[in-house]
């Protein structure tokens, strides 16, 4: 990655950054001990976990799932294990506990 | 105003995300959580100036930033001055028509607890004095935690941070928490707000409220910090909500001078409950837990009177 960093005479002045959003490239997946799974199973779409995600990491998705029991839902949760950092405050406010967290394995 | 204002419910809250992920705050952080939701709340036309703080440094790393709105970094002490010329600016821009006369672009300050309750103070009084169009947002962390977890104007009292250590002859910070939200009402603003990352729909609905209100207007955010409070990252939301149920924290806005509770307790938790999950109150005898729950139960006692009936209740064990 050093080999390619910008020189200062290509460099907008001021420091000005000029890619919106762009903390994207920077993937925090590492810093993570314990992993968060969902249960679609169990899930209760509350959309609890996806509001207090401190990453935004908690995607809600418009896909139809229909569970064993055969409960229809119009909306499933998946987390975007890219920028996950562990935290387990979703397993900790899911009221169906339906967000294990388990060990990271690499 | 004939209808009341429609109460947000949480599938009122977009979907599209305006803060993006990647950003370098701790796991489980009370700040990112508030961001997220701000910036929602915001919608696209804003313009966000940041002091420095904890936000500031981990959302824009050089070359990135975590932002999708305008965004001006500004120095500890004077947020509140440079979201008032940005705030000039527009105007001027309106005025020699460059930016369209009904276009409605907010000026959003956002300041961490020290560059608000001590470094800023005097910039966000200025601000506030002259009626400018801005929105000004605390997120208090109660320390600077950024730096290293000193203390603040705004540190709880016989909390330990490293610059109130605990020892001997000092039991953690001896002073009561400065009442930022009294110097900001003493300045007669038309919208003043606290709000709590547990309750997000009344976060919303206050940030929607004060971007709609002309003039400046003010909202004071708890924020939970794990590294400085010794908390368990899964717990922030936790401890966020254990402080509004003991009356740690209490939610309420005021309008055009009218004062009102959005989350009322009706049966309150003892405030041990909150005190035990931190790390920084381990060292608290029974004296100095029963002290801080006089202070708490002052303190809901004058909310009270405020409101002129009882929001807040009495403690049930």
């Amino acid at each position: 990655m050093t080999a390619q960093l910008p020189g200062w005479k290509s460099l907008p002045p001021g420091a000005v950054i000029t890619r919106p959003g762009s903390t994207v490239e920077y993937k925090t997946h590492d810093w993570r001990t314990l992993r968060p799974v969902i249960d679609q199973e169990r899930c209760i779409r509350c959309r609890l976990c996806w509001l207090y995600c401190p990453e935004g990491t908690i995607i809600e998705l418009d896909k139809p799932y229909t569970t064993k029991a055969g409960r229809k839902y119009t909306r499933t949760y998946e987390i975007n294990y890219d920028y996950c950092k562990g935290c387990g405050i979703c397993a900790q406010e899911c009221p169906a506990k339906a967000i294990k967290m388990i060990e990271e394995v690499r | 105003m004939s209808t009341k204002p429609k109460i947000p419910t949480i599938w009122d809250i977009p979907r599209e995300e305006l803060f993006a992920p990647g950003h370098r705050m701790c796991q489980g952080c009370g700040a990112a959580i508030l961001m997220r939701h701000i910036t929602k709340a915001l919608g696209k036309d804003a313009i966000i100036v940041e002091a420095t703080g904890c936000v500031e440094v981990t959302t824009t790393v050089y070359p990135q930033t975590a932002w999708k709105h305008p965004w001006l970094h500004i120095a500890f002490e004077n947020a509140a001055a440079g979201a008032s010329g940005v705030e000039a600016a527009i105007k001027a821009l309106k005025r020699k028509g460059v930016i369209p006369k009904d276009k409605k672009v907010k000026v959003v300050a956002i300041g961490g607890d020290g560059g608000t309750f001590d470094i800023g103070l005097q910039a966000l009084s200025g601000m506030l004095e002259r009626g400018h169009n801005v929105l000004y947002i605390v997120y208090d962390n109660e320390a600077y935690m950024n730096t290293g977890i000193q203390r603040s104007g705004a540190t709880p009292y016989k909390a330990w941070t490293t610059t109130t250590p605990v020892g001997k002859v000092w039991r953690g910070e001896w002073r009561p928490k400065k009442d930022i939200m009294g110097i900001v009402l003493a300045h007669r603003v038309p919208y003043a707000a606290t709000v709590n990352p547990a309750y997000i729909t009344d976060l919303y609905m206050k940030v929607r409220k004060a971007v709609e209100i002309e003039g400046p207007t003010f909202i004071h955010a708890f924020s939970p910090c794990t590294p400085g409070w010794r908390i368990d990252p899964a717990l922030t939301v936790t401890v966020a909500r254990l402080a509004v149920q003991t009356g740690v924290w209490i939610n309420y806005e005021v309008e055009n001078g009218e004062f009102r509770v959005t989350t009322p307790v009706s049966r309150r938790k003892p405030v041990r409950d909150y005190l035990k999950l931190q790390g920084r109150f381990r060292h608290l005898t029974e004296e100095e837990i029963a002290e801080i729950q006089r202070m708490v139960d002052e303190e809901v006692e004058r909310i009270n009177r405020l409101v002129g009936k009882t929001v807040i209740g009495p403690v049930v064990k």
